[in-house]
């Protein structure tokens, strides 16, 4: 699960990491009210407003802006609340900025120069283990960076059974090139934020940048924090902070369904149990010269009801002009699918697009015969290439 | 010899006494397997499905001789129940869990790691040598005994591939599935690597999906050790966006390597047969076999 900057920094601000401190606000008043407070606070005479989206590279899209005074603060908090921010990560339609961070400014002069670093953690999916990525390439795209010089990377991986050693949080900070107080605070830093990734099980911290302030402290900037979604059970509070409208209305219904729901933007709209499967048949589909609408899983137990879920979810996207259902009965068998699909059919009424039910497993003559026989707007299929053909045939 | 399971393996249940541990306990027994008891920590000494119901796995090893173990327990209990597994002595867990927390398994990975066990799954079908045990939740009619091999990230996947094997008069000598899940107990490469090394396997179907490496080190390995076998590969989501989570916890393309085009890619250049519709994976293998003039 994604959460915003201003989550993630009150997150990392409570395991002691130092942040660039600032107040969310929903109006351009609020942002006024936030900065003034700001300034008595931390002395910051200047402000940086940041829309709170879920995605990345807002700066570039004009989510992210330097005020020299108030009425800038209100200015710039105006244009930026209520616009629909377009990143390489929201896709073009972008996203609506219902929030905006009114945060300190940390760049400014002093005795030695600010300097931007980059830190994440994130799994090593083939060790098995954690690992603090380091470059002292802050502000650029790590992706970037690991294409044109992967040797300014540096990598720790974290032993399981001790956790992050003070070596390895030193070996950082010897990389980053610091001394004295800037050394000593990139230590605690490092050794902070992993005990943050830790304790509120984390699959992704990626701070960036990180930064040496002119007078030698060292904070995080910007933060970026994805939750494993499977531990949230264990915290509470935690999972309060998912936003909603963040997500796409359609998907958030299916979870509301346990239907496990991806919208995509192709003609093809397609229904399947298991996740393997329905990748699988997302590639049918587009060999068959369609685009898939959709992912979707209806899990192990594919009733009338999850039927009739999926179905509905489905027909609200209005580029579907085919429906391709996909299920292998095992343990579930096809003829209790297949009056399910017929049942949930009728219960909606009015389909006006073309249906390819593709039963196979227990039963699945049965199935094939319950759905030819229904009198429906529905084609049978048993094989996966007879149901391709079949897709190829209504797009045609 | 098939692989991990065979007619003598001996089967405990882990959450034996729970709907699903129940459900697909009896399933397994009626299939053939040798299921010689349970673990419901609290229910020792009592029998379900007629069978003992231990409170420790170690007690079931004493008391059963149990070297199998398959895992239903739900996901906030399964790390330690894979663990209390491996401590007990078991040489063979699978775990069927899906949705257990990634922190939890980085600590039982690093457990199970000097230990003398081989963990499937989590969050898969589990292991099928067809005609002599199933200990997994796949449909058994679907398996015919025979001479192929299957590695499958995904669950209806594998039953589909199976299928499609047996409809073109071939059979199955060990379906693996080894789960969906970021960190499993066997990677791709080391279920082939059994399979390689097996008699009584002639050829493979390697499936996988996007996300992680887990392909690429699989195809380096079977270009690397001589393709010894035939092996037919797909890979699903050639359609899914990048960023996105499939479904699975580990399905998602994060960087350029582990698109399903990339992977494709090196699975061809290793020698492997990749189909790109997953319709094709039967007549994909008649065809490798005749090439190589396998008879299986």
């Amino acid at each position: 699960m994604n959460i915003h900057e201003y989550q993630a920094k009150d997150i990392l601000k409570s395991y002691g990491v130092r942040i660039q401190e600032g107040i969310v606000a929903d109006t351009p008043e609020e942002a006024v009210a936030a900065a003034k407070r700001l300034t008595e606070e931390t002395g910051t005479s200047w402000h940086v407003i940041k829309a709170q989206i879920h995605a990345g590279g807002r700066g570039k899209g004009g989510g992210v802006k330097l005020a020299k005074n108030l009425k800038q603060v209100k200015e710039i908090a105006d244009q930026i609340l209520g616009m629909t921010l377009v990143t390489h990560q929201t896709g073009p339609e972008g996203k609506l900025v219902g929030k905006v961070l009114v945060a300190q400014d940390v760049y400014y002069p002093g005795d030695s120069e600010p300097k931007e670093f980059y830190l994440s953690i994130l799994l090593d999916r083939a060790k098995g283990q954690n690992v603090i990525m380091a470059s002292t390439e802050g502000g650029m795209d790590i992706e970037e960076v690991a294409e044109k010089s992967p040797e300014k990377i540096i990598k720790e991986w974290i032993d399981p059974a001790v956790g992050l050693e003070p070596f390895q949080a030193r070996k950082i900070a010897f990389a980053f090139g610091l001394e004295g107080e800037a050394f000593k605070e990139m230590v605690k830093f490092v050794t902070n934020l992993y005990k943050a990734y830790l304790d509120t099980d984390s699959s992704m911290f990626e701070i960036n940048p990180v930064l040496k302030t002119s007078d030698n402290k060292i904070l995080a900037v910007d933060a970026k924090v994805d939750l494993d979604d499977n531990a949230l059970f264990r915290h509470k509070d935690l999972a309060a902070l998912r936003d909603i409208s963040e997500e796409d209305p359609l998907e958030v219904e299916a979870s509301k369904s346990n239907l496990n729901y991806v919208k995509l933007d192709g003609n093809v709209g397609c229904m399947v149990n298991g996740a393997g499967l329905a990748m699988a048949t997302m590639d049918i589909i587009k060999l068959s010269g369609g685009e898939p609408a959709n992912f979707l899983d209806v899990g192990g137990g594919a009733n009338a009801q999850t039927v009739e879920a999926g179905f509905r979810l489905i027909l609200q996207d209005p580029n579907v002009k085919a429906i391709l259902i996909n299920i292998f009965g095992g343990i579930v068998r096809c003829d209790r699918v297949a009056n399910g699909v017929v049942e949930a059919y009728k219960n909606i009424g009015d389909i006006r697009v073309p249906i390819i039910v593709r039963l196979q497993g227990t039963n699945a003559e049965e199935g094939a015969r319950i759905i030819d026989e229904s009198g429906l707007k529905v084609f049978s299929a048993i094989s996966l290439k007879e149901a391709a053909d079949k897709v190829k045939q209504v797009l045609a | 010899m098939s692989v991990l399971v065979n007619k003598d393996s001996k089967v405990i249940v882990q959450g034996f006494t729970g709907s699903e541990g129940s459900f697909h306990a009896h399933q397994m027994i009626e299939y053939g397997t040798d299921v010689v008891g349970g673990v419901t920590p609290g229910k020792g000494g009592t029998y379900h499905l007629d069978l003992p119901v231990f409170n420790t796995v170690e007690e079931a090893v004493t008391k059963t001789g149990a070297d199998v173990s398959i895992i239903f327990v739900p996901p906030a209990f399964a790390a330690d129940a894979i663990m209390e597994a491996a401590q007990a002595g078991i040489k063979v867990i699978v775990c069927i869990t899906e949705g257990i927390p990634v922190k939890d398994m980085v600590a039982a990975k690093h457990y199970i790691k000097d230990r003398n066990v081989t963990l499937i799954g989590p969050n898969c079908p589990g292991v099928i040598t067809p005609g002599e045990a199933k200990v997994g939740i796949m449909p058994g009619f679907v398996f015919k005994s025979g001479r192929i091999g299957i590695v499958s990230k995904s669950g209806t996947l594998t039953y589909e591939a199976a299928d499609q094997i047996v409809k073109a008069g071939l059979g199955i000598s060990t379906a693996i599935g080894i789960g969906g899940d970021p960190i499993i107990g066997t990677p791709t490469k080391e279920a082939v690597e059994m399979l390689m090394n097996d008699p009584e396997t002639d050829a493979i179907v390697m499936i996988g999906e996007i996300g992680g490496n887990y392909e690429a080190v699989a195809s380096k390995y079977i270009r690397e050790t001589g393709n010894q076998k035939p092996v037919v590969g797909f890979i699903a989501g050639q359609t899914a966006p990048a960023g996105r989570r499939m479904g699975h916890a580990g399905a998602i393309v994060g960087g350029a390597d582990d698109t399903a085009a990339a992977k494709m890619k090196i699975m061809r250049e290793s020698g492997i047969h990749v189909v790109e519709s997953p319709a094709e994976i039967g007549d994909a293998m008649v065809k490798a076999l005749q090439e190589a003039g396998i008879n299986a």
